[in-house]
């Protein structure tokens, strides 16, 4: 009996990933369906990452005003809120504490808020590079780093005046090059 | 390098991305700049790389391609300003995961930042692993995050925790390492580092029993003690949520004690005092505060019985059912759908506001609600939930419709105290809700009504006056339709009239007058206006005065374009004409139906998959066996009849007729007449008539049974005519709708294999595990004999449902194979249907070799994934 010969397997949907993480992913998207952050916890291949971009903001976008905050979703949770134009959604296990990740989605906003003042949309847009690293310092790995704000708002702040401080230094050898070009 | 090469700043590619009306343009903007993002990596620029990985990474973000920066990051990440690295870790986050190789290219650059001076370069690097480590990297690195737990600085040290959870999830051995360091964070006074260190001793608890065992000896007071403080601490503005100190940590603290509580007496006794503490005390007006009481609640519910404590949290659970905010009721019902398994009868107490919750106007909390309700049914309180979710249904949303419909059927099926009661239950869903009960439903409630022999007058009596007021329910058409035709009757004569019923008067031509409006309303389906046409047919001899009338509407039918309906009532207009004789008892009441053998075949499982076990064929005497059964003999009440010999064999050309057949030694050959044979063969084997001359042309049909009764295939071919036997005898009645429809099909499957004149195959149970079972029945086109067509049926052996199956077959090169969609990919839990899958084999060695197959079979149970694979090498060998 031939049993040796090429053994393909034909799969027809990519495998299942993994659930290990406290919160799997974080997305902000606003209310036209932009994706403005996506934080991935759990491993998600590209393709999978499009599509549940694409299922959630279709499911979330057309929720109405007064439901509750979560939504049942392939087997997870997703618990999302809406600050102004701007949908925060976390993504977590079924049997997860839903109100506790609207208290880390306000804790989160809340630390925007004090590091933009006032923060809006177009904030994060143009600094998007910034809300990263904001979220950076509350979670790690999916897990709750920081319980407070001003910590937090300490701690990026201290790392942008060291990006500063750097920036000038840089700024400084560039304006040797011009001075050196125009010579 | 020229400084002004690399294009435009960030802020303004944001900004010409903005501004782009069209998709195309905004690809065009986004062309240009990846052009020049290439070509600055190119040219190995290193003024802009930093500004080139940012808006590589807003480009990603909007889902283009960006594969081509990942090297950038890493050489950012080798750099040795703070800027860049901070970029390049934020890069190597966003755009790589770890299941890339790149990624391990890091791992040295990451152990030199772990041990870097600057503590924030630090801070980076235990983000960055933390966040996308592999089990490699977690393996090499984890002698420095180890280290940096007693960093001097908080901030590296509650990063630094978080690490290690990424880490010993990843290589769980590591466990052990990391038990002292993370007990002595739980001393730590720096609310960050005792979050995460909470959090971290209750990732080592999941991996290690060892670890479990240690913190439950030496933590539990400790971790007591600090929720006690944090409770009663006083106001403090850094770490207040709505007026309670850091909620964030109260829940870790909370989840720590539940685990180290959970199965150890001594441990839950301990912290018995400050649950019930946090449970009565905490403010439950506020989110924060809820979020607390829902873990509080959960930790109650897991730890050691303490049965005040349970009241206590139950009552929170009540509490949260009637609050006013969507989000608690939800938590509120999830929780209680876990208490349930702690203490029923508590739950119970909360039923009403369960049963309001299902009629919330929130989909999720509707679903939920369900589900509890579903749960809390039992024997003594189905008759009024039942109730309340029927009213329910009259008023429900369409989307919840279904939902709701089929957790009303399974209740009334489980729960049923007695039959009428189901049948009344069954006939108000089906009225309100018909059309989304599932086929298997109103199946079985034919079978229930045709068991309940004193109830079939009630019954059709109350079907008709459903039927009377509206016919949109097409399932509830269905089953008035057969009824009428089984038991029209007792509809006409108010035979067994119960006492509660109100009388009626139907007249023989009302009851007609229904089946017509179901045969000729447009709305209705083919197999409904089948159906009417069979009850029609039986309604012709029960009603003579009508039998005209009847006629004229069958005959009506004969020009119809649909092949079913078309063939139907030619046949049936046939018998009305020319075998007057003998209508009486072709038309007689179906036996009672079984309900074993229902069950066994429901959810279009195979004429072959009929267990043997139900269907004993049984010699007789010319060598055919007979299905000892008797719903099939009995159908024609030949078996028990000592009917004279003319009627049988003009029987045996009705028959014929019945299914069309032309014996005619000239048109047997063709292809088109095969499947009728094959019919004649069944009802020849039905009618014991295998001597009788009419039918000597089809001999050698016989010829195939008897000669095959010496190797192995019989049993499955005899089961498997014995079964399309009993399809095709049910053909005159709707019982098996699965046989009404698939009559040519399944005519036509055994053709095939009579058409080799060759062996039948016997089907095969290609796999079978603990929790699943797979059938494989073969069959082949004749002429052709390299290809086998598989049909696959799988049964769940076990008591869960399974979701997102996924069934996938590898074959050797020799083969050649391919995969028909599944039937569904939902299987339901204990045999109570099936899937089926048509597998088209190709053996190109055919006769050389035979076929091997390996499987794997994928669903998900419970919310868990399984998988289960295998081999098959018992094929037959001449396939």
């Amino acid at each position: 009996m031939e049993t040796h010969g090429c053994v393909v397997f034909f799969f027809f949907f990519s495998r299942p990933c993994v659930r290990e993480r406290r919160i799997h992913f974080v997305l902000l998207i606003s209310r036209q369906g932009k994706v403005r952050l996506t934080k991935w916890y759990s491993t998600y291949s590209k393709k999978e990452r499009s599509k549940v971009l694409r299922e959630l903001s279709g499911v979330i976008l057309t929720r109405g005003p007064r439901l509750c905050n979560f939504v049942e979703w392939r087997g997870l949770k997703v618990v999302y809120k809406r600050y102004a134009s701007l949908y925060f959604c976390m993504c977590i296990d079924p049997d997860g504490n839903e109100l506790e990740i609207l208290e880390i989605i306000h804790h989160y906003v809340e630390v925007l808020d004090r590091y933009f003042g006032s923060v809006c949309e177009l904030d994060l847009i143009y600094n998007f590079h910034k809300a990263y690293y904001i979220l950076d310092e509350i979670l790690i790995s999916g897990e709750l780093q920081e319980s407070s704000k001003r910590t937090v708002v300490r701690s990026v702040a201290a790392q942008d005046s060291l990006v500063e401080a750097a920036k000038e230094q840089t700024g400084s050898t560039i304006s040797n090059i011009i001075a050196h070009a125009a010579k | 390098m020229n400084p002004f090469s690399s294009g435009t700043r960030l802020r303004d590619m944001i900004r010409a991305i903005r501004a782009c009306k069209t998709a195309a343009e905004e690809r065009a903007v986004v062309r240009k700049e990846c052009a020049a993002i290439r070509a600055a990596i190119n040219e190995n620029d290193q003024d802009y790389r930093h500004r080139n990985l940012a808006k590589l990474m807003f480009i990603h973000m909007l889902g283009y391609p960006t594969h081509f920066g990942q090297m950038e990051c890493l050489k950012l990440i080798a750099s040795t300003g703070f800027p860049e690295k901070r970029i390049g870790y934020l890069g190597l986050m966003l755009l790589l995961d770890e299941r890339q190789e790149v990624l391990m290219l890091v791992t040295n650059s990451l152990k030199q930042d772990l041990n870097h001076s600057n503590q924030y370069i630090v801070g980076l690097a235990l983000c960055a692993l933390g966040n996308i480590s592999s089990a490699e990297m977690a393996r090499d690195l984890a002698p420095d995050v180890e280290r940096l737990l007693q960093f001097r600085d908080p901030n590296i040290r509650k990063k630094a925790a978080l690490c290690s959870i990424r880490i010993i999830k990843k290589v769980p051995d590591l466990a052990e390492n990391f038990m002292n360091p993370a007990s002595s964070l739980l001393k730590e006074k720096h609310h960050g580092v005792l979050i995460t260190g909470v959090q971290l001793c209750t990732d080592l608890c999941k991996v290690s029993s060892e670890a479990l065992e240690y913190f439950r000896e030496n933590c539990i007071e400790g971790l007591v003690k600090t929720l006690r403080d944090i409770a009663n601490s006083p106001y403090s503005p850094e770490y207040d949520i709505a007026g309670i100190t850091d909620p964030f940590l109260h829940i870790r603290l909370l989840k720590l004690l539940r685990i180290l509580g959970q199965g150890d007496a001594d441990a839950s006794d301990c912290m018995t005092d400050i649950l019930a503490q946090v449970a009565s005390r905490t403010e439950s007006n506020k989110n924060a505060g809820n979020a607390i009481l829902y873990e509080c609640v959960e930790t109650i519910m897991s730890i050691e019985d303490n049965g005040g404590l349970r009241v206590l949290a139950i009552n929170i659970l009540g509490r949260f059912l009637s609050n006013r905010d969507n989000n608690i009721r939800y938590v509120g019902l999830n929780m209680l759908m876990k208490a349930i398994m702690v203490d029923a009868k508590a739950v119970q107490r909360h039923r009403a506001t369960i049963l309001e919750c299902v009629k919330d106007s929130d989909a999720s909390i509707q679903k939920r609600a369900l589900e509890l309700v579903y749960l809390l049914v039992n024997e003594s309180n189905v008759k009024p939930l039942t109730k309340e979710l029927i009213e329910y249904l009259e008023v429900s949303d369409q989307e919840f419709k279904g939902d709701i419909t089929a957790k009303i059927c399974s209740l009334v099926e489980k729960f049923s105290p007695a039959k009428i009661w189901y049948i009344d239950q069954m006939l108000k869903v089906l009225s309100e809700a018909g059309n989304f009960v599932k086929d298997e439903v109103w199946h079985a409630l034919i079978i229930v009504i045709s068991n309940a022999s004193d109830l079939h007058g009630y019954t059709v009596r109350a079907l008709y006056r459903v039927l009377q007021a509206s016919t949109e329910q097409e399932s509830l058409v269905r089953v008035a339709v057969w009824c009428v035709g089984e038991y029209g009757d007792m509809l006409v004569n108010n035979v067994g009239m119960l006492d509660i019923e109100e009388p009626i008067t139907v007249t023989e031509s009302d009851a007609v007058d229904a089946m017509e409006v179901a045969i000729k309303c447009q709305r209705l389906g083919l197999t409904t206006k089948a159906m009417a046409l069979i009850a029609l047919f039986k309604l012709s001899s029960r009603f003579p005065s009508c039998s005209e009338r009847i006629k004229d509407i069958i005959v009506q039918n004969k020009r119809s374009l649909v092949l079913e309906l078309q063939q139907r009532s030619i046949e049936i207009s046939c018998i009305l004409q020319k075998h007057q004789n003998i209508r009486s008892a072709l038309v007689e009441r179906m036996p009672i139906l079984d309900e074993k053998t229902f069950s066994g075949r429901k959810a279009g499982s195979l004429p072959t998959a009929v267990s043997t076990s139900s269907i004993i064929p049984c010699n007789l005497p010319n060598g055919i066996g007979k299905p000892a059964a008797a719903p099939i003999g009995d159908l024609l009440d030949l078996s028990s009849d000592d009917a004279p010999p003319a009627p049988v064999s003009s029987g045996g050309d009705f028959l014929q007729d019945l299914l069309g057949v032309d014996l005619s030694p000239a048109s047997a050959p063709s292809g088109t007449s095969q499947s009728p044979k094959t019919g004649t063969d069944v009802l020849l084997d039905l009618l014991s008539i295998g001597t009788s001359p009419s039918v000597q042309s089809s001999s050698s049909a016989i010829d195939i049974l008897s000669s095959s009764h010496d190797n192995k295939a019989p049993v499955a071919n005899l089961n498997g005519l014995a079964s399309h036997s009993s399809l095709s005898a049910n053909a005159t009645s709707p019982a098996s709708s699965a046989g009404m429809m698939d009559l040519l099909d399944g005519t036509g499957a055994i053709t095939q294999k009579h058409e080799e004149n060759g062996p039948a195959y016997p089907s095969l149970v290609a796999y079978e595990s603990s929790t699943l079972r797979m059938t494989f029945n073969f069959s082949r086109q004749p002429g052709n004999l390299q290809t086998t067509f598989i049909q696959a049926t799988f049964t769940n052996l076990s008591p869960n449902v399974y979701n997102d199956f996924l069934f996938q077959a590898a074959v050797p090169k020799f083969l050649q194979l391919h995969l028909d969609p599944a039937s569904s990919n939902t299987l339901p839990a204990s045999g109570n249907g099936s899937i089926t899958q048509c597998l088209k084999v190709t053996n190109t060695q055919h006769g050389k070799k035979s076929l091997v197959m390996r499987i794997r079979i994928a669903y998900k149970t419970n919310d868990k994934d399984a998988l289960e694979e295998g081999q098959i090498n018992n094929f037959p060998r001449d396939l």
